[in-house]
């Protein structure tokens, strides 16, 4: 199958070993790679901080770049969360609503996409240690993508997946809401990392970059030795 | 008091509750006991499949409000025909007015009132208090806090969550208790204070769960027996409600009663369903001689034409607060109103206008959890965007973001200037890398950096790495 890949803004400039991760598990189970040049970002730090008009210019850019797609992945729940938003949000404008609806029918968060749309069973990742997964909110509450990271998981040779207190709790992350109101999410990151700290991991798990790098800033801070990874990563570990 | 708490800065507010390490223990215990036994209580409720209910009593609620002209006649009418008086109050000091008057002319010394919101709402206490009216809270937590020079509540539900036992029996000690700070002794410290309170009042006042409009019936839900007290030992006594606390019929109510102890505290009822009917009949042994029901508009009549009418479903169970994460941390107080957690983000600003309410939109993360937990169906996280967007769009309420946002917005829909800023952004920062690694950032950042390590920027990024593997370069 021919996969459109968003590897959306925060992977392209601050975890290009996420988007690397991604293209290599894709490609190895077969599939071919088509990177538009073009993409930016899903709009979604604009919109949540309040400003919806200066947001649409965003939206309709990733529409063009994306709708020639046969299906759209992307590494990050929360950015086809929003994604999924474009209709409703073009509601009163008829004909970028109609194009939002078709761009949103296939595009998948990757975890997703594995199961959902190719039902892989059997593939080869390896990764001795145990971990952690952290339920991103919008990848879990608002695409109800709860199972299908952790059957992945599953899979993996010589990973030990176990669960830690309130694993599905926000980690403070938020967007702008990280940085406006920066002491508060910092407080959630704290409680966060120190949950995970007594689960005594080697590795931390997410399918969200931003919400691993909040809670990976919080636990380097604390100095701890526990590894960051993005489902991909994993999913690629050979 | 009304619904502003205090007048000091948001700043300070914050800064003092993040402080208070034993509220924060006590915010984070109460919200994970409550959390598990709603959990636990939900799975058990019909076949499990709590989005139904969930859904159904949304309609419910929904539907009322759809019709709140018919349904508030319907349910004047029928308070009327049970023999009782009803008043429309627009504002908070029409309402508050109304009682006091009324105890004023029916010589009223004594007051004994159940926990109700919307009387902290319209500052009920103190205008009371400032007619020489005697009140007594008699709900213990609300009781603790008013001999606690009314220290204002929490937490809509648990409205003293943020005092401990020691807390408690010094605020008791002042009053006369000689005990230790065992919970036992000290609630039966206060139901021996209490018991004689009921029975030489001269006023009972009570809030309203759900007003039935086919019957005319105030429904009360609590679990400590006061409230049974005071509808059942006062003469006169007054029910105050917000005009959105209708529902149609009993069988409504049923799914909203079903839901309400569920979501607030994790318990398949309450110890009490009170439904008072009006005045009691001749001869009866207790009741109400005169009653009273006074329905409370206070800006909801604006709410209901505004986008944020749904918030008005809402029926006070708190589920929001027990599930919110900003609420985890920074408990009731910071919201500085009476009405905390997401729901109070939401209508605080609604009923009391933004001036002084303007951060309370950004604190929240979207992580949608209050809407998933509301028993209300009510798209919680979603009303507290559009809060933010009134913020930035009609009330342009900070320069710095909105030029921050036009900048955001241009740069990611022009690819060229994505491609460029992104290029030379690792460059820029580079000033504030320690260990490969940003420690110490300025200005916003410096928000995240206080407490969290910031990645560096990616030299090359991932189109970088795309583009010259697609020209068979570096792999």
């Amino acid at each position: 199958m021919k996969v459109t890949l968003f590897t959306t803004c925060i992977v392209d400039f601050m975890a290009m070993n996420v988007g690397k991760a991604t293209v290599e598990l894709l490609e190895g189970l077969g599939h071919e790679i088509d990177y538009p040049k073009n993409q930016t970002c899903c709009g979604q730090p604009t919109y949540n901080t309040g400003y919806v008009e200066k947001t649409k210019n965003t939206m309709k850019h990733f529409i063009e770049t994306f709708e020639h797609a046969e299906v759209i992945v992307s590494p990050s729940g929360s950015c086809v969360s929003f994604v999924k938003e474009y209709p409703h949000i073009f509601a009163e404008d008829k004909e970028w609503k109609e194009r939002a609806e078709k761009v949103v029918a296939k595009t998948y968060e990757l975890s997703q996409f594995l199961i959902e749309v190719i039902n892989i069973e059997n593939f080869s990742a390896k990764l001795p240690g145990k971990a952690v997964y952290h339920h991103n909110c919008h990848t879990s509450r608002f695409l109800q993508v709860k199972e299908q990271p952790l059957t992945l998981l599953s899979k993996v040779e010589g990973l030990e997946l176990v669960d830690f207190h309130n694993s599905g709790k926000c980690c403070g992350f938020g967007g702008t809401f990280s940085v406006k109101m920066g002491e508060i999410s910092a407080e959630v990151a704290d409680e966060k990392a120190r949950y995970i700290q007594e689960a005594n991991p080697d590795y931390l798990i997410g399918a969200d970059f931003a919400c691993l790098m909040n809670i990976g800033g919080r636990l380097s801070r604390l100095g701890s030795n526990i590894k960051v990874m993005h489902i991909a990563e994993v999913l690629n570990s050979k | 008091m009304g619904i502003k708490i205090n007048d000091q800065s948001f700043e300070k507010n914050l800064e003092k509750n993040l402080n208070d390490d034993f509220m924060r223990a006590a915010m984070v215990k109460a919200q994970d006991l409550i959390s598990n036994n709603r959990k636990n209580v939900l799975s058990q409720l019909g076949d499990g499949n709590f989005p139904e209910w969930q859904k159904l009593s949304g309609e419910v609620r929904a539907h009322v409000l759809e019709n709140l002209d018919f349904y508030l006649h319907q349910f004047s009418e029928n308070v009327i025909k049970n023999g009782g008086n009803v008043f429309f109050a627009k504002d908070a000091k029409e309402a508050s007015q109304y009682v006091t008057n009324l105890a004023i002319e029916r010589g009223v010394k004594k007051v004994v009132k159940a926990k109700s919101m919307v009387t902290e709402e319209i500052g009920l206490n103190h205008k009371l208090m400032d007619a020489g009216v005697d009140v007594k809270e008699t709900d213990l937590a609300e009781y603790i806090l008013q001999l606690d020079d009314w220290n204002p509540p929490s937490h809509m539900v648990v409205p003293s969550l943020h005092l401990n036992k020691t807390q408690i029996r010094d605020v008791f000690a002042k009053n006369g208790y000689t005990g230790k700070d065992l919970p036992e002794d000290l609630a039966a410290f206060a139901r021996a204070q209490l018991r004689n309170e009921y029975v030489t009042a001269d006023m009972g006042i009570y809030g309203c769960n759900f007003a039935i409009a086919e019957s005319g019936a105030i429904t009360l839900i609590s679990n400590e027996g006061n409230i049974d007290l005071c509808t059942s030992a006062p003469e006169l006594q007054v029910a105050v409600m917000g005009m959105e606390r209708i529902v149609a019929t009993y069988e409504d109510a049923d799914i909203c009663i079903s839901l309400l102890a569920r979501s607030a505290v994790g318990a398949k009822s309450t110890s009490y369903t009170t439904f008072v009917n009006g005045i009691t009949e001749e001869g009866a042994a207790d009741g109400a001689k005169e009653f009273h029901v006074v329905i409370v508009d206070n800006g909801r009549s604006e709410v209901l034409k505004s986008q944020f009418k749904e918030v008005l479903q809402c029926m006070r169970c708190a589920a929001c607060l027990n599930a919110c994460p900003v609420y985890r941390q920074v408990g009731g107080h910071s919201y500085n109103a009476i009405y905390s957690g997401p729901l109070g983000v939401v209508l605080t600003p609604l009923l009391a206008g933004y001036d002084d309410f303007k951060e309370l939109p950004y604190m929240c993360s979207l992580c949608g959890e209050c809407t998933e937990v509301c028993p209300s169906n009510i798209p919680l996280h979603k009303l507290i965007h559009e809060h933010k967007r009134v913020l930035a769009e009609e009330k342009k309420a900070s320069a710095f973001w909105g030029a921050s946002m036009s900048g955001a917005g241009m740069v990611l829909s022009r690819p060229w200037m994505y491609k460029l800023g992104t290029s030379v952004a690792p460059l820029m920062t580079k000033p504030l890398m320690v260990d490969g690694k940003i420690k110490k950032g300025v200005s916003v950042l410096k928000g995240w950096t206080d407490k969290r390590d910031l990645p560096a920027l990616e030299k090359t990024r991932f189109r970088d790495w795309y583009e010259s593997r697609s020209k068979g370069g570096n792999k």
